[in-house]
């Protein structure tokens, strides 16, 4: 009963006065406070990079919504993190036109580099490389997202300008 | 009634019904996961698929899911088609990618609804030979374990946790392959009905963490059809032995009463029937105040020779059976006999009996209950006190979404639909209550009163209803709220002990009879036979206080512990007047310590008796095993005590159902008490109805631990049951029902073989009678309402009752004892500030009478000068409700160590297999 709802009346103050006037600000969009949990989540990752259960437990406290509840909507969607990653995400797409233009290769060449699979970051906490179903530009396989940034018809080449040659040894 | 066509066989169905129901309802086994009767569909497993064609000349057709297709007239399926079967065989075959091949060490083996359904598609071979999927298992507490790695994805438990009983704390995560359903981290499940998820379950992702440690197959367990003694509502149950051990409680379908659910109080609350603390010899107390067992005979004997032409006096309980409570009457006469309820709740409980028999509104069962449209609750927190109600009362606030359904045409099985469509609509549900319950989540309105002040506010009600003038605008509101339902619900109870809130429940459900005719009353009581007590309550009968001042020279109690009935001051005055003091009970208790000679009683899982829940339903429970040692049912040793004394009329009574017979013939009352269940002499088809199932194993060797020779099976001479295999468990009355089983059903699932249509009730009809018909005469009386005068710095002590720990037997069991914690005293936020102490600290609570020092726990909302505190703990026996006290802080207080969880239990214990966190 009341034990968690003591600890729990001021969670939401592990949110930054900003992100809780930008979640705030959705909030008047929706006609339910759970309504606003998927952008709720996306600022709150916009300021820091990843979701934190703390973060989730102030963000669910603010849209009275249950910490089962906004976990669900959270772990369901791929592109919010639950764990921390590198400063910028590589969302390498491995869907039909990738793989026919070759990205396999291009995965086994990046991975060698940062020495680091799917679902690892590299030691300096540069990157963190992540598998992604299409990211909308077939025309131009293969492609990957680095942070914002789309890069397109990538090739050795591209690989060797944007993390350099050297192969890193994948992490223990 | 719609006729379709199932593989060319005309049936007719029922309109509504979807095809899933209508094929089972056929008898035709259709494989299924998601669907549930009482949780409608969903379609999300895709399992009942069936071929469904246009008309016919449509040979080719196209694959439908049964449980999402309503019936039609004249639709035409095919269960059997080439491509149905395959569909679904390859649905099980997808499940079995990721499904471990773990059942021979799992504890849902041999009552698997996936094994059942793997084997009725066909799948045998598996043909993936990849890796499979592995989980965290999360620590959900001392009752549910959770094995991830089996779970199917149908997504049950999350319906049943979250929308069927309205938990917060389970839910899905993650999508696709990786689904997970747990907490968003360990921790105890809070829901008080989180037991259920084992039953359903179709697989073992939630198991009865109990019975794991002391497991047995389903088909070696031996059950009877019991009744659940953890309050008043008489849930049925299917409890299950082997070894002499209660090893577990399932839950048995009643149609009217608990349906497919039950509390956790309910389903793991038995343990005591197993406990260390129980009695198993006659003991008389020796000069230095130990006990000498004794042999039956000599205690017999003993009895006998003190009570012959003694002046003999006699305490019942409301937690024996009417069968002993009748006996125990008759040893003594009306004249020396107390029901054994404190002298309050007497009181109390010979105004509810009066009301029950004449009050003009619908006392409801369960199922009644489910109907309401529109609830007032009154001083009760129904899901401590009477929990399974409570489960009920959350699915009555959904009509108003069945409502809506309704005007869209939509069947009431489309749950994620209805569900959509309503969204945070509900049935009116108003709570007046002196602090949180547990209910206030899905209430309209939660008003927060003291008890004399619920009184007034109910006074109010009436008067609105009346069309008087009344200033008290809510109370003009909760009047148009009630008046403009068509099945409005009064609930009120004794767990407060103030007659006036009751009273007034009463004059609010009448007053609303006098214009409509269906307003129903359901007035929650405290103990398992409370009813049967109060309708056993001689009117002559001595109070506690007068029993005691009359000192007679001997005193029977039984299963009673009377420090929970009378004060301190009482207790000590009974001891010292010199009364030989014989008791009868289960476990060790205040009572037995200070008699001079104890009867060791044989628990309700030992022994036979019918209850009377709080809707005047009679229910017999039968003996699921034989008492061990020198254990006797407390009817049989008053049997034996009438025997010795040569008592006129029990002397007379030779077996449990002449005594059912003799209670029939002298209490008007009781006249159908036989009619709860069938006697000694049914047979169907010539046998017993059998206690182990047709697979029992090692009945011969089982015991060759102890004895190489092969016993002889124990004869059941008093019931209808027998200590065997051989019989029919099938289509009896639905009282004689130990448990469910089908060919290739061997899952609870099998039930729907039991129930004469889905959901409805079983073949052999709807188990007990009830025995108090209303005359409708009205038992509304005037109101007199008496204040409580508030004195400054006081504040006005109210009973919060628990679902662990409030009760007296349960919480003898291990994991109840752990989710019971210690006494506790319920302050609001600003007392709390004031005082200066959190949940977890001390507080001195002292009253006139005493003083108890106690842990603080903080409530959400509260009325002025209310506190709360925990009723039925020890450490709370001598507050008394409705008393004013004094708080300070308590000096020297050690703050509890919060509950371990298991993965600080990884940090402190390397032993693996302890816990959950091996699997981690």
């Amino acid at each position: 009963m009341s034990k968690k709802q003591i600890i729990q009346s001021d969670m939401s103050s592990l949110l930054s006065a900003e992100e809780i006037a930008e979640i705030d600000a959705e909030l008047a969009h929706v006609p339910y406070k759970s309504g606003a949990a998927i952008d709720a989540l996306k600022i709150v990752q916009a300021k820091r990079g990843w979701v934190s259960d703390e973060c989730l437990r102030g963000i669910a406290r603010h849209l009275e919504m249950s910490d089962e509840e906004l976990e669900g909507v959270a772990t369901f969607y791929n592109l919010i993190y639950r764990r921390p990653v590198g400063e910028k995400v590589i969302l390498f797409c491995d869907s039909v036109s990738c793989w026919i233009s070759g990205c396999d290769d291009i995965k086994t060449a990046i991975s060698q580099r940062l020495g680091i699979d799917y679902g690892e970051t590299t030691s300096d906490n540069s990157y963190t490389l992540l598998p992604v179903p299409c990211l909308g530009a077939c025309d131009r396989a293969p492609v990957m997202m680095i942070g914002d940034e789309l890069v397109t018809h990538i090739d050795d080449e591209k690989v060797t300008a944007l993390f350099g040659k050297a192969i890193r040894r994948a992490e223990e | 009634m719609p006729t379709i066509f199932i593989d060319g066989q005309e049936l007719e169905v029922n309109e509504g019904e979807n095809v899933l129901e209508a094929c089972l309802n056929a008898g035709l086994d259709l494989p299924y996961f998601c669907w549930h009767p009482a949780m409608g569909s969903i379609g999300s497993c895709r399992q009942c698929a069936l071929v469904q064609y246009q008309n016919e000349e449509d040979s080719r057709g196209r694959i439908i899911m049964g449980c999402m297709t309503p019936v039609t007239e004249g639709a035409r399926f095919s269960l059997n088609a080439q491509n149905a079967t395959q569909f679904r065989e390859a649905v099980v075959e997808s499940l079995m990618l990721n499904h471990p091949h773990d059942c021979p060490v799992c504890a849902e083996g041999g009552e698997c609804h996936l094994q059942d359904m793997t084997v009725m598609v066909g799948h045998r071979d598996r043909r993936y030979t990849g890796k499979k999927n592995t989980y965290r298992n999360q620590y959900l507490g001392p009752l549910i374990h959770h094995e991830m790695n089996r779970c199917i994805t149908c997504y049950r438990c999350e319906r049943y946790y979250k929308d069927y009983a309205g938990g917060k704390d389970l839910g899905a995560q993650a999508s696709h392959d990786h689904l997970y359903f747990g907490r968003h981290e360990e921790g105890l499940l809070e829901s008080e009905f989180s037991g259920n998820l084992v039953e359903v379950c179709p697989t073992g992702v939630f198991t009865d963490k109990p019975f794991l440690k002391q497991y047995s197959r389903k088909w070696d367990l031996q059950s009877a059809p019991s009744i659940c003694t953890g309050c008043a509502v008489g849930c049925n149950i299917a409890p299950g032995e082997r070894y002499g051990k209660l090893k577990r409680v399932h839950n048995r379908y009643n149609h009217e009463v608990n349906g497919y659910f039950l509390c956790d109080r309910g389903r793991f609350g038995s343990g005591y029937v197993n406990s260390d603390s129980r009695l198993d010899y006659a003991g008389i107390k020796a000069a230095d105040g130990s006990f000498m067992a004794v042999p039956q005979q000599q205690a017999l004997d003993t009895v006998a020779d003190w009570i012959k032409g003694k002046n003999v006096a006699a305490i019942g309980s409301p937690r024996a059976s009417v069968e002993a409570n009748y006996l125990l009457r008759e040893l003594v006469g009306d004249k020396q006999f107390n029901a054994g309820f404190s002298d309050s709740e007497a009181q109390l409980m010979a105004a509810i009996r009066q009301i029950l028999k004449t009050t003009k509104a619908l006392n409801p069962s369960i199922k009644h209950i489910e109907s309401a449209d529109a609830i007032l609750i009154l001083g009760e927190d129904v899901t401590n006190t009477a929990p399974r109600v409570a489960l009920a009362l959350r699915q009555a606030i959904r009509n108003k979404s069945y409502q809506l359904a309704e005007q869209m045409g939509l069947p009431k099985w489309q749950d994620a639909a209805v569900r959509n469509l309503a969204q945070d609509q509900r049935s009116p549900m108003i709570i007046v209550s002196a602090m949180d319950t547990r209910l206030d989540d899905v209430a309209s309105h939660c008003l927060s009163m003291a008890p004399d002040k619920i009184a007034e506010f109910g006074v109010a009600i009436v008067e609105a209803m009346a069309g008087e003038s009344t200033s008290n605008k809510q109370a003009i509101k909760v009047a148009e709220i009630l008046q403009s339902a068509k099945n409005p619900l009064i609930v009120s109870g004794a767990s407060m002990q103030h007659w006036d809130i009751v009273n007034c429940a009463v004059a609010i459900a009448e007053s609303l009879c006098s214009k409509k005719t269906s307003a129903m009353l359901s007035l929650c009581v405290n103990e398992a036979n409370s009813i049967g007590s109060a309708l056993l309550m001689p009117e002559e009968g001595p109070s506690l206080a007068q029993l005691i001042d009359n000192s007679p020279e001997v005193l029977l109690v039984m299963e009673n512990d009377l420090e929970r009935r009378l004060t301190k001051q009482q207790m000590q005055q009974l001891m010292a007047d010199g009364t030989q003091v014989i008791s009868m009970d289960i476990l060790e208790n205040a009572t037995l310590g200070a008699s001079d000679l104890v009867l060791p009683v044989a628990s309700y899982a030992e022994s036979q008796g019918t209850l009377v829940n709080m809707e005047g339903r009679a229910q017999r429970h039968f003996p699921v095993f034989e008492p061990s040692a020198e254990r006797l049912s407390s009817w049989q040793w008053l049997l034996k005590i009438g025997a010795a004394i040569g008592h006129k009329k029990i002397s007379k009574l030779q077996d449990f159902d002449q005594v059912v017979a003799a209670c029939a013939k002298s209490h008007a009352d009781f006249a159908e008490l036989t009619k709860a269940a069938p006697d000694n002499s049914f047979r169907d088809r010539g046998l017993k109805i059998p206690r182990q199932t047709h697979r029992y194993s090692g009945r011969t060797a089982m015991n060759a631990g102890v004895n190489v020779h092969e016993p002889q099976q124990p004869h059941d001479n008093e019931s209808p049951l027998a200590y065997s295999m051989e019989g029919l468990n099938r289509d009896q009355p639905a009282s004689l029902t130990p448990y469910v089983w089908s060919p290739g059903w061997n899952s609870n699932q099998s039930l729907q073989k039991f129930q004469a249509e889905v959901d409805g009730p079983l073949k052999g009809g709807t188990a007990g009678q009830r025995l108090i018909a209303s005359t409708g005469k009205g038992a509304t009386k005037k109101a007199t309402l008496a204040a409580v005068e508030m004195r400054a710095k006081h504040w006005q002590l109210v009973p919060m009752h628990r679902v662990h720990g409030s009760d007296e037997l349960s919480v003898h069991t291990d994991e109840i004892a752990q989710l019971a914690g210690i006494g506790f005293v319920a302050l609001g936020v600003a007392v709390a500030e004031k005082l200066g102490v959190t949940e977890g600290d001390g507080v001195v609570v002292a009253t006139a009478d005493t003083e108890v020092r106690l842990e603080v726990c903080i409530l959400s909302r509260v009325a002025k000068n209310c506190i709360g505190y925990s009723a039925g703990y020890k450490e709370t026996l001598a507050l008394e409700a409705g008393s004013l006290a004094t708080l300070s802080v308590a000096e020297n207080w050690q703050r509890r160590q919060p509950q371990m969880i298991a993965t600080d239990k990884v940090a402190t214990s390397p032993v693996i297999g302890e816990g959950d966190s091996a699997h981690v």
